[in-house]
């Protein structure tokens, strides 16, 4: 028996710029909320048909394929010289590198401090989960103290791993930087935060205003060892209390 | 005009409008040369803060379509060789100059030092006017083949003085850059993707195939392999006994050995390689077929000798007449690059009594 819909929509909330369909991330995961607000803040501003995403290499590299804008697959750690390269070359360009922490402040640690210190009109996007999700949850430089990963069984020990790198704090020390901000996917009040954030960073870069930064905290449900439904208040609790959230630093004016 | 400044010269009369660089002897001169030119004409030159971000920086401008190129010796393309082997997976063009130290790098240029299934065209010149040419053609076969071109220079060719002109070569039909990314494709349902891996929007029927994706760098490779030309210098290899092979600056000096040897009357040929991928192997195994004997002099210590001895497959001997020759500094002039000596070393294989 065929039945004819009955409902009508009163409401679209395809987000923009979103490939419909399947996509590779877990479950819970906090990465394509991330992307779809970097996606809204840029079909907002109506940058679409001016913006290159440049990607680095993690979870949400296979998400590339779910966003309908332009986007450059950089390796692993080098999409902010990456960037520098498209947006040099194409200076009318909106240039958003999107990055993990382990691509950004493990292994590609250089090229966003000097890319940070030459003042480059991009803006470069953190999603930081606090461990290599796509090798199934292994300490990173932004890994908390106690944090358990598959390799820090025991939690993160200061004595036998170091301490985590606050890369958002580093990088607002830094002449050229224009903005830098730290917002979470930990809520729906936090999703609509942060892209706010994203907003104010691409004004600041169409403004020229220099480098911009926007640090996203991400839950991770298959790395972390926390159930799922407890993800987003472990993110509160024990991420943002070394990475807390809010604007860092907004050199002002622009838009 | 200095080595250096005509290949300069050469890359921005090529239409090079970004070139991205770590200092680094004897490549220092290209870069400074470039941080000269490049703004005058409305390019950039980047001071990076390492190799690895000069080649990411050359990455992301080439992948606008921005005729870009990069460079260092061989131990900072070392560093740049995971770029350099993914740029060929990414299918995007771009000039790579080695401005190396003796001739040890020729593995690197040529079987590659990075990782997986790649494959660079390489032109080696051996004088300035040749560099002149070369490193213009370098980013016409870039463009056109979408993959890293090497451009092997040495340490003499980046110093040596020639007098040379350097005028834009035309070589043909402008290549199609409708890859290229510019931000314009956003939101139209289609918005491109450049990846060396590959993967395609969710809307493609074989999204995030990496297999065939490699597949397909496969047969672009091969395709590659097949269509450029190889180019060689051949003299006298027609009745010669022994066909002696030599590439880059070193050859010059080989050359005028072989000239020398034939003016005594000894049936002595030559063989110079210019382009050291794809290897010149049909005008070496020709040059092999007739003769007693090969021989190859490199600066290093026997790494072309292969490629010439799975050329001559074993139509005759292939002898390595070469060594690593260099002065204090580990990269100057060679003591060994003297005609004499060379020229030594070459009668001495034409005084062995036949097989």
């Amino acid at each position: 028996m065929s039945r004819r819909p009955t409902g009508r929509v009163v409401d679209d909330f395809t987000p923009s710029l979103i490939i419909e369909g399947e996509h590779s991330l877990c479950p819970g995961c906090g990465e394509p909320l991330a992307m779809c607000g970097l996606a809204e803040a840029v079909d907002e501003l109506g940058l679409t048909r001016r913006t290159i995403a440049v990607f680095g290499i993690g979870c949400y590299t296979a998400f590339a394929g779910n966003i309908d804008l332009e986007v450059l697959q950089a390796l692993h750690g080098r999409a902010p010289a990456v960037a520098t390269g498209v947006k040099r070359a194409m200076p009318d360009t909106i240039v958003v590198t999107v990055q993990g922490d382990g691509d950004m402040v493990n292994e590609g640690l250089a090229e966003v401090l000097h890319t940070a210190a030459r003042g480059e009109a991009i803006t470069c996007v953190l999603l930081n989960n606090g461990v290599f999700g796509e090798t199934g949850g292994h300490m990173t430089a932004a890994t908390v103290l106690g944090q358990r990963t598959k390799n820090t069984l025991e939690g993160r020990d200061a004595a036998r791993h170091g301490h985590p790198i606050p890369i958002a704090d580093l990088l607002a020390r830094l002449d050229g930087v224009a903005y830098v901000a730290r917002g979470s996917v930990r809520s729906a009040a936090h999703v609509a935060g942060t892209r706010r954030m994203l907003r104010r960073a691409l004004e600041l870069q169409a403004a020229g205003a220099g480098f911009t930064f926007v640090e996203v905290l991400t839950m991770c449900p298959t790395g972390w060892f926390v159930e799922t439904a407890e993800a987003p208040a472990y993110l509160e609790d024990v991420l943002a209390a070394v990475h807390p959230m809010g604007v860092v630093k907004d050199v002002g004016a622009a838009p | 005009m200095e080595g250096s400044e005509a290949i300069a010269e050469a890359m921005v009369a090529a239409g090079c409008r970004f070139f991205a660089g770590y200092p680094m002897t004897p490549f220092t001169e290209v870069l400074e040369h470039m941080a000269r030119l490049l703004p005058a004409v409305g390019g950039v030159c980047m001071n990076a803060e390492s190799e690895l971000e000069a080649v990411s920086m050359a990455w992301g401008a080439a992948a606008t379509g921005t005729r870009a190129a990069t460079g260092s010796v061989g131990q900072g393309l070392s560093l740049m060789q995971e770029s350099l082997a993914e740029l060929c997976h990414a299918r995007i063009p771009l000039v790579v100059c080695n401005m190396a130290r003796g001739q040890g790098d020729y593995f690197q240029a040529t079987r590659g030092g990075g990782h997986g299934d790649h494959r660079h065209i390489v032109l080696a010149p051996h004088d300035v006017p040749e560099a002149v040419y070369l490193a213009q053609l370098a980013f016409d076969l870039a463009d056109r083949w979408r993959n890293p071109v090497v451009f092997m220079g040495d340490y003499f060719l980046a110093h040596v003085e020639q007098g040379v002109e350097v005028q834009p070569i035309d070589f043909g039909d402008p290549v199609d850059r409708s890859w290229a990314l510019d931000g314009t494709s956003g939101g139209s349902g289609a918005a491109k993707l450049l990846s060396p891996l590959g993967r395609a929007r969710r809307s493609d029927p074989d999204h995030v195939d990496y297999g065939r994706h490699l597949a397909r760098i496969g047969d672009s490779v091969r395709a590659m392999a097949e269509g450029v030309t190889p180019m060689a210098e051949v003299v006298g290899v027609d009745g010669a006994e022994l066909v002696v092979v030599a590439y880059g600056t070193p050859a010059r000096y080989v050359r005028a050995a072989v000239d020398l040897l034939r003016d005594e009357g000894l049936a002595v040929g030559f063989v110079r390689p210019v382009t050291l991928w794809p290897f010149p192997s049909d005008a070496v195994a020709a040059a092999a077929s007739s003769a007693r004997a090969v021989a190859v002099y490199e600066l290093n210590l026997g790494q072309m000798v292969d490629d010439v001895r799975l050329a001559a497959a074993g139509s005759c001997p292939v002898e390595f007449i070469g060594g690593i020759s260099f002065d204090h500094s580990g990269f100057g002039v060679a003591p060994d690059l003297d005609v004499e000596l060379l020229a030594g070393r070459i009668r001495r294989l034409t005084q062995r009594s036949p097989a």
